[in-house]
């Protein structure tokens, strides 16, 4: 657990970073600050492992006072990844990742054999070991930089946009195999990003902070949404927070149309035989969706060229918003749900899934007295 | 070319010479600019004293230098000594500049993650912003030799003898083959320097070498 207790931080021009921040950073969850730029909140995540030295006010991780420890003991037991990485320019791969075991005395053949073994932890391959950064992609840099942080195994780990460099497909898939990798370690995270869909993925807690370094709110991402404090948390959640909401709510077990489907090569006549208020879903052999298509457009056997592919798909029992997503986006209106292997189950209109949201309470509304540990 | 036949012993010994007079003050000079260089980044009040305090050391001339070094020190006028301080103290001005724009060269990226991830001040200056300095550095310390090559002749005018002594005595002579020999010696002596300094630095730096990503 990491607590902030009444920290201020006051540059010399007279600037307040950060204003009287309290709040608590759970062990073993994901803690994100989020806020508009001069928010305070790189700041705030420096001043953890005291990169930047609270003007007042203590920041406690677990029972000890960070300002009482040896700052650099302090750092090498947290880990710490910044936007770009920085990676050491001159060192290979593995060099990078074995940075903190080498400088806490560990020998040579270990901290290698560790920093082997997380790169393969975050999905790069071992023939990366003796390559320098410059070798590699953004979004590759950015794993290592994960990778480097964790080698000594902290249990605490900082992170300052670590993702926001990349682009959006690759931020995507860094943040779903970040989440995976901390549902196996569960590291106590403070993650700092100005990207407010971010936090909102990412965050067991989120914390707002507006301009000046003010704490706006604290909360779980559902309640957050649902029960924005004030009107700029609620301006800056954005206005499609009932949308995204969704998000944090699971599907349950609809009860699903039955869908016909055909394969690919199927002739007009057997897809027009198939369909079903004028179009017919093509699936491939294990029953995996591949596109809608209309038969009466149709002279000839099915070919993928023809396919409409407009439509999501969502997996049963996912959230809602994926299942709203694929109704919505459906070309033939029916959204189509698949099983865990990606076979199809059936397909189901936007009206269900609304009737099913209509029904459903929204987050309950705490008291804003018992706001900061309340939602958890 | 019968001259230099007979003069060759001569000739290579001057050379020995020469390069110890150029060569040496090009490594203290080196080790001392280092922590002037360090300072000048660390502290931003003394960037601007250090470089141009450094800077105008290099306007002194050099016969003046040669000249008043032995009265300073109380050292007799043909002590090679002399020269390797007045030789020092001009490396030194060239890089003192270098070295503190090296330094100034490691993003800021790369520091801020390595006192993050606990380097002190002293280790992440010699395993961190030392070697990715290096390129910048080494770049300097070519001018700096092949400049150190070129003015350590200047020393025959005060009896100190290497390859520029060849100059005096070809003029002393008004017989042009010293000369165009001592010349030669100069040029190849500055190449050997410039190709010793550019391989040392390919073997600190091979991360330079290194392609990029495909992009």
């Amino acid at each position: 657990m990491i607590r902030f207790d009444a920290v201020s931080k006051h540059f010399p021009d007279g600037t307040k970073a950060v204003d009287d921040l309290t709040f608590e950073a759970p062990t073993g969850q994901i803690t994100v600050l989020v806020g508009p730029s001069g928010c305070g909140k790189t700041t705030s995540l420096r001043m953890i492992n005291r990169m930047i030295e609270p003007t007042s006010g203590r920041i406690w991780i677990d029972d000890q006072d960070t300002s009482t420890m040896d700052a650099t003991e302090l750092r090498r037991g947290i880990g710490y990844v910044i936007q770009h990485a920085g990676l050491f320019p001159h060192r290979t791969i593995v060099a990078n990742i074995a940075t903190v075991p080498r400088l806490l005395g560990w020998d040579k053949r270990k901290a290698e054999i560790r920093a082997l073994e997380l790169l393969e932890r975050v999905g790069l391959p071992a023939s990366f070991a003796k390559r320098y950064p410059a070798q590699l992609s953004g979004g590759e840099q950015q794993r290592v930089g994960v990778a480097r942080a964790l080698a000594a195994d902290p249990p605490v780990m900082l992170m300052d946009e670590p993702f926001s460099a990349v682009d959006p497909i690759v931020r995507e898939q860094l943040q779903d195999e970040f989440l995976r990798l901390q549902g196996d370690l569960g590291k106590t995270i403070v993650f700092v990003t100005h990207d407010i869909d971010e936090a909102i993925k990412l965050g067991d807690r989120v914390a707002v902070l507006r301009a000046g370094g003010h704490l706006a709110q604290l909360a779980d991402p559902a309640y957050l949404l649902a029960h924005p404090g004030d009107d700029f948390v609620a301006d800056f959640v954005g206005k499609d927070r009932g949308y995204r909401a969704l998000s944090f709510q699971a599907s349950p077990h609809f009860s699903l149309t039955p869908e016909r489907t055909v394969p690919l090569g199927a002739t007009p006549s057997q897809a027009a035989g198939a369909a079903r208020d004028g179009w017919i879903l093509v699936a491939d052999e294990n029953l995996r969706p591949l596109g809608w298509i209309e038969p009466v457009r149709l002279t000839a056997p099915i070919e993928p060229g023809m396919l409409q592919r407009g439509g999501t798909v969502a997996t049963v029992g996912g959230p809602l918003r994926n299942v709203l997503d694929a109704a919505l986006s459906s070309p033939s209106r029916r959204g189509v749900i698949v099983d865990d292997q990606g076979a199809i189950l059936g397909t189901i209109r936007a009206h269900e899934v609304l009737a099913e949201i209509e029904e459903r309470a929204r987050p309950e509304l705490v008291p804003a007295d018992e706001c900061e540990d309340a939602p958890t | 070319m019968i001259w230099l036949r007979d003069h060759i012993g001569d000739v290579l010994g001057l050379t020995v010479q020469h390069t110890y007079l150029a060569g040496v003050p090009l490594i203290l000079g080196l080790l001392i600019a280092l922590p002037l260089g360090w300072l000048a980044r660390r502290y931003k009040g003394l960037y601007p004293v250090l470089i141009i305090g450094t800077g105008l050391l290099y306007t002194i001339p050099s016969l003046a230098l040669f000249i008043m070094l032995p009265l300073l020190l109380g050292n007799g006028v043909l002590n090679p000594t002399n020269v390797v301080i007045a030789m020092t103290i001009y490396t030194v001005a060239l890089l003192v500049r270098t070295v503190a724009d090296g330094l100034g060269s490691v993003p800021e990226a790369v520091n801020q993650s390595a006192t993050a991830m606990g380097y002190k001040r002293g280790r992440r200056f010699i395993s961190v912003e030392l070697p990715l300095a290096v390129p910048v550095i080494s770049a300097g310390l070519r001018v700096a030799a092949v400049s150190n090559v070129s003015i350590v002749s200047v020393a025959a005018l005060i009896g100190v003898e290497q390859l520029g002594s060849l100059f005096t005595d070809g003029f002393n002579r008004a017989f042009m083959e010293p000369i165009i020999v001592g010349v030669i010696a100069c040029v190849l002596l500055a190449l050997v320097f410039d190709g010793a300094i550019l391989g040392i630095t390919r073997l600190a730096t091979p991360w330079q070498r290194a392609g990029k990503a495909p992009s």
